[in-house]
């Protein structure tokens, strides 16, 4: 009785430091502040310096909707064929091909919504709830948003709202409970679905001069990040597959060169807006480009057809 | 034995005042740091932390030429300023909000696409002694087509 008294005590104890460290670290108005300001020592100088070490890095990737823009911007159509079929939702059971097909389907749903395509605002919406459901996410896309979806059919702006909000609600709820592996994933699953629609959508006989071309070269500066972002996950198995994917693309994309001059900031009073003035080079030949083509195209595979 | 009844309590306890803290960061950076992006696009991306005065976060992002961008770095008030500095690869400072009286946004858009860093730091309230300050800090994007 006397030892499991003893260990009961030392959970307790384990439980009433950690109930005081989340106290601390949330600056909770709810909480008194008698609980957050006890055992602090006169001289805290070493306590900072060890907070000052726990520094907190974000690798952030284009999101669906900006992908979706830069697909747009550069000029290129829209083929509903490109899409990830929303009749594959059933076939996502796995908390890593939920996570990769909730980024995937909302950046087709991006897309659709960049191109006004109606019905298929609504399909993809529905079919990035499943995904979001189906991974537990809280609140992520409600009916209300559906229905203010429905109601704002015609209003771009406002679908867009509603595809950044809820898009915002999934990844804060995977960041804020525990869960970067699962963010991770729906990021990596945006990003490469951009990518992927974009590499299809070239016209190899416009190769040269081609924007969208431009776009995705840009895509090699984010690599790495991609690459930083899933190896603070390491040891998940699921992002120990996805990094293995990730570094064959990378192979490709390093055979691209880009030279930049330095970057000169330049403010412009009429729009105050600082405008980084910098001049590019780059080259990416049209074998390259297949080759990266193909390679996206078999990593998208694996993401989708489970 | 009381103490058996306790601990799910308290575990619960714990778990509800986490979840507080998570909601209250999440509502901080939608009621507060979103609307800053004003007539920009926010790009549906979370970047938030709590940090403690003195903390420092760092940011890595791309950033393209046909776009327009707005960030809006936001502090809750019980925290000192926030400062952040925007660098290229070469760790050459582009911008200092230090330089703008601490501005929340800053307006900037890129003659060819570059991959930067935002590094963003939360000030000292100098008061030897005393808890470090600490609460939301978020980071958020927001874009439009570059005309």
């Amino acid at each position: 009785m006397t030892k499991k008294f003893g260990i009961c005590s030392k959970i307790l104890v384990v439980f009433l430091f950690s109930s005081l460290l989340f106290g601390c670290k949330s600056g909770s108005t709810k909480a008194p502040k008698e609980t957050v300001t006890v055992s602090v020592p006169k001289d805290n100088t070493a306590v900072v310096e060890d907070i000052k070490q726990a520094e907190k890095i974000f690798n952030a990737l284009p999101s669906p909707l900006e992908s979706a823009m830069l697909i747009k911007s550069a000029g290129a159509r829209f083929d509903e064929v490109l899409l990830n079929p929303v009749g594959n939702v059933n076939s996502y059971v796995t908390n890593k091909s939920m996570a990769l097909n909730l980024g995937i389907y909302t950046c087709d749903l991006s897309f659709a919504s960049l191109y006004e395509q109606t019905q298929l605002i609504i399909d993809y919406m529905n079919a990035a709830k499943k995904m979001a459901d189906g991974l537990g996410i809280l609140k992520a896309i409600e009916q209300s948003q559906i229905d203010k979806l429905e109601e704002n059919i015609n209003n771009s702006e406002v679908i867009m709202e509603i595809v950044s909000e809820t898009f915002m609600n999934s990844n804060s709820y995977l960041s804020d409970n525990g869960q970067p592996a699962i963010a991770a994933m729906v990021l990596v699953g945006g990003w490469f679905e951009g990518l992927y629609i974009s590499t299809q959508l070239v016209d190899m006989k416009e190769f040269n001069g081609n924007k969208l071309v431009g776009r995705i070269i840009d895509q090699k500066l984010s690599i790495d990040i991609l690459i930083n972002l899933l190896e603070s996950s390491k040891g998940n198995p699921a992002v120990d597959d996805l990094i293995v994917q990730v570094r064959k693309l990378k192979v490709v994309f390093d055979k691209i060169k880009i030279t930049t001059s330095k970057i000169r900031p330049e403010f412009d009073k009429t729009s105050n807006t600082t405008v980084l003035k910098s001049e590019i080079k780059t080259d990416m030949t049209p074998e390259v480009f297949k080759e990266l083509s193909i390679t996206v195209s078999d990593i998208r595979k694996t993401f989708v057809n489970n | 034995m009381r103490i058996f009844r306790l601990i799910p309590i308290l575990a619960l306890l714990i778990i509800t005042t986490t979840s507080t803290v998570d909601a209250q960061c999440k509502a901080f950076a939608k009621k507060i740091c979103i609307p800053e992006l004003g007539a920009y696009t926010h790009d549906g991306n979370y970047h938030a932390a709590i940090l403690v005065e003195g903390e420092e976060a760092e940011l890595y992002k791309t950033f393209y030429s046909d776009m327009e961008y707005r960030v809006s770095v936001c502090g809750e008030d019980k925290l000192p300023a926030i400062e952040f500095r925007v660098l290229d690869a070469n760790k050459n400072v582009l911008y200092s909000n230090k330089d703008a009286n601490f501005a929340k946004t800053w307006d900037f858009k890129l003659q060819s696409s570059q991959q930067l860093k935002l590094v963003v730091k939360v000030n000292s309230f100098n008061k030897p002694g005393e808890t470090p300050a600490s609460g939301c800090v978020a980071i958020m994007f927001g874009f439009k087509i570059k005309k």
